[in-house]
């Protein structure tokens, strides 16, 4: 038998099991009420979470989305399923399975905007009229800009290409992974152009270079970019380049791919000095990126800025088009500076609904995005460094002094595996 | 982290572990911790042996805690980086000896009946 107090230390232990924090949520303004018509292009990551949150602030407006996808991809699992930490089916899920009742979705491609009319036509001949159109399709992968290169290729002949969807990340994984038994020459590129997650590159390299280290594959690993520097914020490029010392990883700076001969396995860079080329036993391939045709077609796109690329022209903190007030544009094709990732978009999403619900109601929004995005840059299976930034170039942690930016760590690689996707998640929702 | 409030981080878990699982979870763990009180309640006292028990048991729950985490996120001791994993580490430990310690001296209690406690 034990005496009061032991009894009474017990019972707390218990509680602790049960408690819970008591926080309450913010409360929700009352919704406004419209008759509008919103248009969203896209029912990615963005789409899907500005219509989740447009529901729950407005009463009566007809939201409809435009996309013909019928899968939705959770893009940041994309590494993980490349490196056989994770199968294709992590990443997928149904466009559907996260459209809130009340909004129509359209599967089809968009073919032209017309920002005068304010119609939207897609490519089955419909026409739809908007009072607020909100641009968020994503970009174009243009592999075609890869002389020699095509899609059927990868998982052979030791070529790998994991932006291009689940089923690729996974034939990525049948060629990365033979070259961390096998060994040889690995070859990371990334693209000139801007790009979704500029740490993905870094990620592959890491993790396969990780993975063939466990297996005692002699190697030598070369990262080629056609920048002069490893990372666009000089903070993290130069804790990136001391971490390429010491895992022994070469680098190939100002070096574009613009060919490849499966066959011989060789691939060609354009130097600052001509072409070079280089032969490889695995390349990792990311094209050129742009955004679709029609965001260029319709006049939405920067006249002087990007014009191999065609990002659309929108105020950097608010993503309010420059020329058309009633357009906005979200994600990838944003023509901001910084962050095509999840994280931004997260970030982005409801400085658009506070501006585009501000603008119904006939008033100002206050939403100001400064270009925040993050990135669990994966360093090996097992660690990773949650760097978060924005267009400054400033590292604005979210847990300062806990979770340091520019260490390699277990709790961020946890976030990474454990977290990300059920955040992710829970931000398709309209609930973070 | 934008916006963390309690109701994110209830959006977060159910993610997690999928809507249903997680409330299951949350059901177990508040049945268990609602039998723990109520053998307490009922026996009006703790026995010394199965407490003894259940501190037994402690180690096991949180080296079992500790290496269900590792196995489902393919990571290993090795991967303790800094000062913040070490106390991660040692979280998931406290949390799997505490939880461990609660299943085993309940299970104890209501297996063996009031009887048998004194």
């Amino acid at each position: 038998m034990v005496d009061r107090r032991d009894f009474l230390k017990l019972a707390a232990l218990g509680a602790t099991a049960g408690m819970a924090t008591g926080t309450q949520a913010a409360p929700q303004p009352d919704p406004v009420e419209t008759t509008a018509r919103i248009v969203i292009i896209g029912a990615g990551a963005a789409g899907t979470a500005l219509a989740n949150r447009l529901v729950r602030r407005l009463d009566g407006a007809q939201i409809t989305l435009i996309d013909p996808r019928r899968d939705h991809l959770y893009q940041p699992g994309l590494s993980l399923v490349a490196t056989g930490l994770k199968p294709a089916g992590y990443v997928v899920s149904k466009t559907t399975d996260w459209l809130p009742d009340g909004v129509d979705l359209i599967p089809d491609r968009v073919a032209a905007v017309d920002p005068e009319a304010k119609t939207v036509a897609t490519e089955g001949g419909e026409v739809l009229d908007y009072d607020w159109l909100v641009v968020a399709p994503g970009l174009v992968l243009d592999h075609d800009a890869i002389e020699g290169f095509s899609l059927d290729l990868v998982g052979r002949d030791g070529i790998g290409a994991l932006y291009a969807g689940p089923d690729y990340a996974a034939k990525t994984w049948e060629a990365a992974g033979r070259f961390t038994e096998e060994g040889g020459v690995g070859i990371f590129t990334r693209p000139a152009t801007e790009m979704k997650c500029a740490g993905a590159p870094l990620k592959h390299t890491f993790l396969i270079d990780d993975i063939a280290k466990r297996h005692g594959a002699a190697r030598e690993v070369v990262y080629a970019a056609p920048q002069g520097s490893l990372f666009g914020v000089p903070i993290v490029a130069e804790k990136v380049r001391m971490l390429f010392e010491d895992r022994g990883i070469d680098t190939m700076m100002q070096s574009t791919l613009v060919a490849v001969e499966p066959g011989a396995k060789r691939a060609t860079f354009r130097t600052e000095t001509g072409l070079e080329e280089r032969d490889y036993d695995y390349l990792h391939v990311i094209p050129p990126q742009r955004a679709p045709d029609f965001v260029v077609q319709s006049g939405l796109a920067w006249a002087d800025k990007w014009v191999d690329q065609g990002w659309a022209e929108v105020d950097m903190h608010n993503l309010r088009h420059l020329r058309y007030p009633e357009i906005f544009a979200l994600g990838d094709v944003a023509g901001v500076p910084k962050g095509k990732t999840a994280a931004s978009v997260k970030w982005q999403v409801p400085v658009v609904e506070d501006h585009l619900v501000a603008a119904i109601e006939g008033k100002e929004g206050t939403g100001y995005y400064d270009g925040y995005t993050s990135c669990p840059l994966i360093t090996r299976v097992g660690r990773a460094m949650l760097v978060e930034f924005d267009y400054h170039n400033n590292l604005t942690p979210s847990f300062p002094g806990v979770i340091a930016p520019l260490e390699e760590l277990w709790i961020s690689w946890l976030m990474k595996e454990v977290a990300l996707k059920a955040t992710y998640n829970a931000m398709l929702r309209g609930r973070a | 982290m934008k916006d963390m409030t309690f109701s994110t981080l209830i959006a977060v878990f159910e993610e997690i572990f999928g809507r249903g699982l997680f409330w299951a979870m949350v059901a177990v763990a508040a049945v268990v911790t609602l039998a723990y009180l109520y053998v307490l309640i009922r026996d009006r006292a703790v026995s010394w042996r199965k407490f003894l028990l259940a501190q037994l048991s402690m180690p096991v729950g949180a080296v079992a805690a500790v290496i269900f985490v590792q196995a489902v996120t393919h990571s290993g001791f090795e991967d303790i980086g800094g000062p913040i994993d070490v106390i991660v580490l040692l979280a998931v430990a406290v949390v799997g000896a505490i939880g461990m310690a609660i299943l085993v001296y309940t299970a104890q209690s209501l297996l063996t009946g009031r009887r048998s406690a004194e």
